[in-house]
C-alpha cells in the first residue's frame, strides 16, 4: 500500500503533523461564507491570518474570528507587511497573545513593489523569535544562503517563494529552488506567486513539502472549486514525487515492443 | 491633559491615565485585541501598570483575514 493511501504521508512542521499539505489564506475572498467553503473544499488543516488596526466600533474581527474558529484549522498567523525585524517581532508577541499560538508566518518586507523579502532583517527576526519559543515559518527568497542562515537560526522549515505575493506567476526560478531542495533536508514549502493548480503539482514533483498561497484561490472566477483544484493537483504533485519519476532523455524510445513488429523483415 | 494617537487618532486622555483605562474610554473593552505602544508589545498582564505620555503612538490590533 503507498503512503498515500495508508495515510502515513504526513507534513511534519517542528513537532506536529498534518495530512494536508496545503496551507491557505484567509483574505480577498468576495464573502466570509466563501472563504469558509474554500478552506473546507481545500482540506486544509492550517490557515493564515493576520492583525490589522480597526476601530472598536467594526466587529469585523470577532466575526471573522468565529468563522475562523469554527474551521477548526490550526492557525498561522503571519506579520504580513513588517519592514523591519523589530516591527515583525513585536507583531509576532502580539500574534501570540491574542491567537493563543507559538506559530508564525515571519514575513519582513525589503522593498514595496514586488514585496521581496528582506534577508538581513528576516535572519535577526527569526533568531530573536527562535529564541522566545516561537514556531518560525519565514518567508524569504529563494536564496541558498539566506536559507542556510535561517536553518543556523534555529527554523525547522523553510517558506521560499515562487514568484512575488500576488503575481501568480508560479515557479520563477527553477533552478535555485531545485537547489534548495538538493541541498537542504528540511521541510520546504512554497509560499507566494502560484497561480494554477500545475504550478502546485509541479513544486510538489520537485520535491518540495508544501505550498501556501491565498490569491490564486481567493481571486478565482470560482473560489471554493479552485481550493478544490489546488488540493487534487497537490495530492497528485506528492504522489508523483513519492512515485519517482522517469528520466529525461533527449532521444525517442519506443513504449510499444520492437520485437515483433509487422512488415519489418531483415 | 497628555495627548496620545490611538490607531494614527488623535485624542487627549486624563493625567495619570493607564492603558486598561483607555481602552475602556474607547469602547474597545471585552474585544479581542492585542496593544502596542510607540512600537513595542504590551501584554495584558501590563496594561493597569502601563501610564500613557504625551504622544505614545498606541497601536490596537484586531483579526482580520491574511495570506
Amino acid at each position: 500500500m503507498s503512503h498515500i493511501a495508508a495515510n502515513t504521508d504526513t507534513l511534519k512542521l517542528y513537532d506536529e503533523e498534518f495530512s494536508s499539505r496545503f496551507l491557505l489564506g484567509t483574505a480577498l475572498y468576495r464573502s466570509p461564507l466563501q472563504m469558509s467553503e474554500s478552506i473546507q473544499a481545500s482540506g486544509t488543516q492550517f490557515i493564515t491570518l493576520s492583525l490589522r488596526q480597526q476601530n472598536p466600533e467594526q466587529n469585523d474581527g470577532e466575526a471573522f474570528w468565529q468563522l475562523i474558529k469554527d474551521t477548526g484549522c490550526k492557525l498561522l498567523p503571519n506579520t504580513a507587511g513588517c519592514k523591519s525585524a523589530k516591527e515583525a517581532i513585536n507583531l509576532a508577541e502580539m500574534s501570540r497573545e491574542l491567537f493563543d499560538t507559538p506559530w508564525v508566518k515571519l514575513e519582513v518586507i525589503g522593498d514595496d513593489y514586488n514585496l521581496q523579502p528582506d534577508p538581513f532583517e528576516l535572519v535577526i527576526a527569526a533568531t530573536e523569535l527562535i529564541k522566545r519559543g516561537f514556531k518560525v515559518l519565514p518567508y524569504c527568497t529563494d536564496d541558498l544562503v539566506l536559507c542556510l542562515r535561517l536553518l543556523d537560526a534555529g527554523c525547522e522549515a523553510l517558506m521560499p517563494w515562487g514568484a512575488p505575493i500576488g503575481t501568480g506567476r508560479g515557479l520563477m526560478n527553477k533552478y535555485q529552488l531545485k537547489t534548495l531542495r538538493e541541498r537542504i533536508d528540511r521541510p520546504l514549502i512554497i509560499d507566494a506567486g502560484l497561480g494554477s493548480p500545475s504550478q502546485a503539482a509541479a513544486a510538489l514533483e520537485m520535491g518540495f513539502d508544501g505550498v501556501l498561497l491565498n490569491t490564486a484561490v481567493a481571486k478565482a472566477d470560482d473560489p471554493v472549486l479552485m481550493a478544490r483544484a489546488f488540493s487534487l493537483a497537490i495530492e497528485a504533485g506528492r504522489s508523483g514525487y513519492l512515485a519517482g519519476l522517469m528520466l529525461q532523455r533527449q532521444t525517442a524510445s519506443p513504449s510499444t515492443p520492437v520485437l515483433g513488429q509487422p512488415f519489418w523483415h531483415q | 491633559m497628555p495627548r496620545v494617537f490611538i490607531n494614527n487618532k488623535q485624542l487627549s486622555v486624563a493625567d495619570n491615565c493607564n492603558l486598561t483605562q483607555l481602552i475602556q474610554i474607547t469602547g474597545y473593552q471585552n474585544q479581542r485585541i492585542a496593544v502596542a505602544i510607540n512600537g513595542e508589545f504590551i501584554t495584558k498582564t501590563q496594561y493597569t501598570q502601563t501610564q500613557l505620555s504625551e504622544d505614545d503612538a498606541i497601536d490596537i490590533v484586531k483579526p482580520i483575514g491574511g495570506g
